[in-house]
């Protein structure tokens, strides 16, 4: 039971960390430039191609991740210029249209460069396997790739809170999320700052990506499932704040994983079997919706607004 | 005065579709692209490799083959369908990979009087009371390489069995088939997502369970990343893998690699089959494509074969759809599985084997036929079906 519980709550862990890194870079495109990126997740997608593919040429899964996640950063920095710095000031419509737009690209060329069946990624080899640890007694398995994924996340969380709250970088992009008008009046370079925030985006949902590339699959379309998990995170964290976002993945991340697999066992023991392995799977699925709209009821700016 | 309006209609529609026995044209809706491309590109190639085989002809007539990819959806796939049959006036349709796709297409297909052979979906309720004349399947009902697992596992004494399948049509067959035949502890069926890639929450549920077999049915992509994931989770030291043919061919062990050794597998066809269609098959395959077929191949080549033959026997007139119909049940082709028979029900009634994973004379890691579970297998639904 103990291993159940521990091995469930590290999956929620896991889960919940590579939200994070998704939803930190959306968050603060939506809560800083008040710009509505639909093509995130298309980013994420792209990250793991890039990954996936340098991990190819170089043989190595590290400098693959790394050649990756500098590649969109750099495909984000492009974006960002030619693209996006024309949509701040576009009404939302105009936003989600042109972000659309960028969906529908990236999967077509996706498709046509690297084919519509899905990539193949595989973690290193000394990562394959399970990972044994005794605890009060009792010995654990985990499997090592998914601890290296928590490490990142957990690692790239702290970096972040770092750099928001001990920063004078991060000073500006909380004054920026707060309140655009006075900070562009203090004499900040805006531009600048969005610029970077947009590429720091890229980098982390490309991280993401090229992370979970080798537990998932590497395919067309896997950025759009996975962006409005983002969504919903953001939202239930608050707009526009990195400690929303944070706790925010990190529900979702547990009650996701929590819910496939406790609803269907406590469902059987309240009907019968057969509803039971119907509503089961369906009802978990659904649960993270019904907790946003739990938490939209009570707090309707989400969990901490960044206006507040 | 209504009726007689309807019959003429009806005339004429026909005649519509009334060939000059110069063409023969095949639809062909699969799933092209997502996590269950692998299995529809390999019926593609399967089915273009007979095509090649028969210098493109079906029958002795030139044949064209429209292709459509359903990306696993059943609207796209019902798009698809209803552009082949009412534009290009298709003389049969073929493809389809996943049952509840089928199920959405069939009502479309047999309304419009159009021979359907299924390469791969077998679903329970084309096999038993919703059978159809227009329904032909060359592979399997889906239960079938189930129940020969459901056997297996039952005579090598496994006592405490976990199930993993999709929550859809089809994974509902595999567990009734599965059961059917194994009579042991079920300690729980897991039903996950179609489509679903993690199973880090599923799988933790099973380490928790310690059942000494594990029964999953998940193909394509969902098996590659369930057998990678168990394995590094170390799930596979005290727990022995079972699944049909379907979650242990070619495409997955590619994937995988050399972890899936020692792992149990049923089929109805295996690569390393001794009869003659089969070695020109898989060493043709192999020169085309470059790699080894897997069962989904063999079935697109069969179905291929299977219009062929058809066509053959009623001399091209492949408007008329009694005689076509009656070719068709006759099965005039050699399959690459072997001798088999249709049922009433036009589903086969066929040899299932037993398979295990291991390294071959060439050192590769595939699949070996290590003997027979049943002998002229008919599946459980056929007593259902009043074939009109």
């Amino acid at each position: 039971m103990t291993q159940l519980l521990l091995e469930q709550a590290l999956n929620g862990l896991q889960f919940g960390l590579m939200l994070f890194l998704l939803a930190a870079g959306l968050t603060l495109v939506f809560g800083i430039m008040d710009c509505i990126n639909l093509a995130h997740g298309s980013l994420y997608m792209v990250g793991a191609y890039f990954v996936a593919a340098a991990t190819q040429a170089a043989d190595s899964f590290w400098i693959g991740l790394g050649v990756g996640v500098a590649g969109a950063a750099l495909l984000g920095l492009l974006l960002e210029l030619s693209l996006f710095r024309q949509l701040y000031k576009r009404d939302h419509l105009s936003q989600v249209l042109a972000t659309f737009a960028l969906i529908l690209i990236a999967n077509e060329a996706v498709r046509v460069i690297w084919g519509a069946q899905p990539v193949m990624l595989n973690p290193p080899d000394a990562l394959a396997g399970p990972v044994e640890f005794s605890l009060l007694g009792d010995t654990f398995f985990y499997p090592a790739y998914r601890l290296v994924i928590i490490a990142f996340g957990i690692g790239v969380a702290g970096l972040l809170y770092l750099l928001v709250a001990k920063t004078r970088v991060g000073m500006w992009v909380r004054a920026g999320a707060s309140n655009r008008e006075m900070t562009e009046a203090l004499g900040i370079n805006v531009q600048a700052l969005f610029t970077a925030v947009f590429v720091f985006g890229t980098a982390l949902c490309a991280l993401a990506g090229g992370l979970l590339g080798p537990l998932l699959a590497v395919q067309v379309g896997m950025g759009e499932s996975v962006l409005i998990l983002a969504f919903v995170v953001i939202i239930i964290g608050g707009i526009g704040s990195i400690r929303g976002a944070l706790v925010g993945s990190l529900i979702v991340g547990s009650v996701d994983t929590l819910g496939r697999a406790l609803l269907p066992t406590l469902l059987r023991a309240l009907l019968p079997a057969d509803a039971a392995s119907t509503l089961g799977p369906a009802l978990a699925s659904i649960l993270i919706y019904l907790l946003m709209a739990g938490i939209l009821f009570f707090k309707p700016q989400g969990l901490f607004p960044a206006r507040a | 005065m209504l009726p007689r309006l309807t019959a003429l209609a009806t005339a004429l529609m026909l005649a519509g579709t009334v060939h000059a026995g110069d063409r023969i044209k095949v639809g062909f809706v699969s799933t092209l692209s997502g996590p269950g491309a692998g299995l529809g590109v390999d019926i593609r190639d399967g089915f273009n490799l007979a095509m090649k085989q028969l210098n493109g002809k079906l029958g002795g007539l030139p044949a064209e083959v429209l292709i459509a990819d359903d990306q696993q959806s059943p609207d796209i796939a019902k798009q698809a369908a209803d552009k082949f049959l009412k534009k290009d006036k298709v003389d049969f349709m073929t493809g389809i990979v996943f049952s509840n796709i089928m199920l959405a297409v069939g009502p479309t297909v047999f309304e419009n009087k159009t021979f359907y052979i299924s390469a791969n979906a077998g679903p329970s309720q084309y096999a038993g009371e919703q059978c159809n004349p227009f329904f032909f399947n060359v592979a399997w009902q889906n239960d079938n390489l189930h129940e020969a697992v459901g056997k297996i596992v039952q005579d090598k004494g496994y006592k405490n069995v976990v199930i993993v399948t999709p929550n859809y049509p089809g994974g509902k067959d595999a567990v009734s088939g599965f059961k059917r035949y194994y009579k042991g502890k079920v300690a729980e069926e897991v039903y996950t997502k179609l489509g679903q890639l993690d199973y880090a929450a599923e799988l933790a549920q099973i380490r928790s369970l310690k059942p000494d077999a594990l029964f999953f049915f998940l193909p394509g992509g969902m098996g590659i990343n369930f057998v990678k994931q168990f394995v590094s989770a170390g799930l596979s030291r005290d727990t022995q893998l079972f699944a049909p043919g379907f979650s242990a061919d070619e495409d997955v062990i590619k994937a995988v690699g050399s972890s899936m050794m020692g792992m149990f597998n049923s089929s109805h066809w295996a690569h390393d089959m001794d009869n003659a269609e089969n070695k020109r098959f898989v060493a043709d395959f192999q020169k085309e494509y470059n790699r080894l077929p897997s069962l989904y191949a063999s079935q697109g080549y069969d179905a291929a074969l299977m219009m062929d033959g058809a066509v053959r026997d009623v001399k091209g007139k492949v408007e008329d759809k009694a005689a076509l119909q009656k070719a068709l049940e006759a099965k005039r082709f050699k399959s690459v599985r072997g001798d088999f028979k249709f049922n009433t029900n036009h589903y086969p009634v066929q040899n299932y084997y037993l398979r295990a994973i291991g390294k071959d004379a060439q050192g590769r890691v595939t699949n070996k036929t290590m003997g027979t579970i049943f002998t002229n297998h008919a599946d459980a639904y056929v007593a259902q079906c009043k074939m009109k």
